[in-house]
């Protein structure tokens, strides 16, 4: 999995917080155009690894090597909306981000944000929250999108319309796309890639092989691994199915 | 002795009182986004330790004000990393012994001190060397806050956002500790220590409620600030009342006015 022109990749990188091992001797690259997503159980150190990456905690051992002038966007699982500060949502996407009208524009209509953008912050719903997120995190118009469980506080509807919604924008972009994700389900179209992380890396590969993996099996059982191989089987159905829910909201 | 509006102390009452509101609206507006009102309690309380040290040294109040008060910031700042205690029991300690010093090295006998002054403030004493020393403060605060105004709302909106766009939380700390520093030690002859407080949060609490962006925010918080410190010590100059109390009343008033209108006209 090594090549020369990563994007951004960790070599070897290892955090212990109180004699313990959050992450194990880690290696991954992402490339130009990559689709990767992580997933493990809670506790699995798939935070610390993003946090690892964008270099806002340095791994105690190992090194994070990062193609020069990387513009990444990173979008937070949620942010703590406080009502005591009036923001609006066109405020908030904005604040300290060099940008032009166009680029605006074009975040703005590919989020669908148009007609939240004069509301206030503090009365958003959740998937209008998390599509500002993403529209704030693709403002300086980044060559690799990092998302931190994206649509963990959406109901079900609302996680197939924000995956729809990444899928066209990552196909649109030709960006690359890091993400933690449970949804592995719901991500098994888009993703390319995806890492099995319990603080070392379990297994590693497409998402129709890693679901056979016996590491996979053993960490989420077989049922879980036989519900993956059912949306395999009919992704271009589903699709049509997620777009007529897409379409109620 | 009949006090009027005009007199000259008056007047620089008056100014040192704008000097108070022009920074404290904007610092204040950080304050209530925040939730730092008890930081800001706790860096005035520490004001009085400054005071007396200040007095003791020979190198006066204010600059014995300024040099605990950050100190002080900086000491919380540090104990709160290790995340074991929460900032409220933390600030709820700090804040204490920096007041029981402070009444311990007041009582010392060589020191002359006018502790009503320091409590509630005294326009009266405000002279012109003061004003100027006091329009520079406001002027660096000012430039501090404007310089970094981007980066502040962001880490006041969310620290792990700022963290991934390259700002160091820690250092916007400091920076809010030590513009409030800077409040704290101005305020102290125009409003008082006690009352110190209510300046950096009422202004800007009434003009939460007006709004809707925050630099809209800072600037009625402002100008709230500023028709408080007019009228406030209009008003104690007429009816012979302190000043600082006198202030703060008048601010308390536009808040609940705004509170009363707010609800009326609320959008949804």
């Amino acid at each position: 999995m090594k090549t020369a022109n990563a994007l951004i990749s960790a070599h070897n990188i290892s955090v212990v917080k109180n004699e313990k091992a959050i992450l194990k001797n880690i290696d991954i690259e992402i490339n130009k155009n990559d689709f990767l997503t992580i997933i493990g159980p809670n506790g699995a150190g798939k935070t610390m690894l993003l946090k690892c990456l964008m270099e806002f905690y340095k791994p105690d051992s190992g090194k994070i090597i990062k193609k020069p002038n990387l513009k990444i966007g990173y979008m937070p699982q949620s942010i703590n909306i406080i009502n005591t500060m009036p923001l609006s949502v066109q405020n908030f996407i904005t604040v300290r981000k060099k940008f032009d009208e166009v680029s605006f524009k074009k975040v703005v209509s590919e989020t669908q944000t148009e007609k939240i953008i004069d509301k206030q912050l503090s009365v958003l719903s959740g998937g209008e929250m998390q599509r500002v997120l993403l529209a704030r995190s693709l403002l300086n118009n980044p060559e690799l999108l990092i998302l931190d469980e994206p649509a963990q506080n959406l109901d079900v509807s609302g996680q197939i319309y924000f995956y729809n919604l990444l899928q066209s924008i990552y196909l649109k972009r030709g960006l690359s796309v890091l993400m933690v994700s449970h949804d592995l389900h719901l991500v098994m179209v888009s993703t390319k890639k995806v890492i099995c992380l319990s603080n070392h890396i379990c297994c590693y590969g497409k998402p129709q092989h890693i679901t056979k993996d016996p590491e996979f099996i053993s960490m989420f059982g077989k049922d879980m691994a036989n519900i993956m191989a059912v949306y395999q089987h009919s992704n271009e159905s589903d699709k049509i199915q997620y777009n007529n829910i897409t379409n109620g909201e | 002795m009949e006090n009027k509006i005009t007199d000259p102390f008056i007047i620089r009452g008056i100014m040192a009182g704008v000097a108070v509101a022009l920074i404290s609206g904007l610092v204040g507006c950080f304050v209530v986004w925040r939730r730092l009102s008890y930081y800001g309690e706790s860096i005035a309380h520490s004001s009085l330790l400054g005071a007396g040290i200040g007095i003791l040294l020979g190198v006066g109040i204010n600059i014995g004000v300024v040099f605990v008060c950050l100190i002080f910031g900086f000491l919380f700042l540090w104990l709160q990393q290790s995340k074991a205690l929460s900032s409220d029991t933390l600030l709820g300690v700090l804040a204490h012994v920096a007041l029981a010093l402070g009444i311990i090295v007041i009582s010392f006998n060589k020191i002359k001190i006018d502790l009503h002054a320091i409590l509630f403030g005294d326009i009266l004493t405000v002279s012109s060397t003061d004003i100027w020393g006091m329009y520079i403060g406001v002027f660096l605060a000012i430039i501090l806050i404007l310089f970094n105004w981007s980066s502040l709302l962001l880490v006041t909106v969310d620290e792990d956002l700022a963290k991934a766009e390259g700002i160091n939380p820690l250092y916007m700390n400091f920076l809010l500790t030590s513009v409030l520093t800077i409040v704290v030690a101005l305020s102290l002859q125009v409003i008082g220590l006690l009352l110190i407080t209510a300046m950096l949060i009422i202004p800007a609490a009434t003009a939460r409620r007006l709004v809707n962006s925050p630099k809209i925010m800072v600037v009625a918080s402002t100008l709230i600030g500023i028709f408080s410190v007019i009228i406030g010590i209009y008003i104690s100059v007429q009816a012979d009342i302190p000043s600082g109390p006198s202030i703060v009343v008048v601010s308390a008033a536009l808040f609940f006015i705004s509170h009363f209108f707010g609800n009326l006209f609320k959008k949804e």
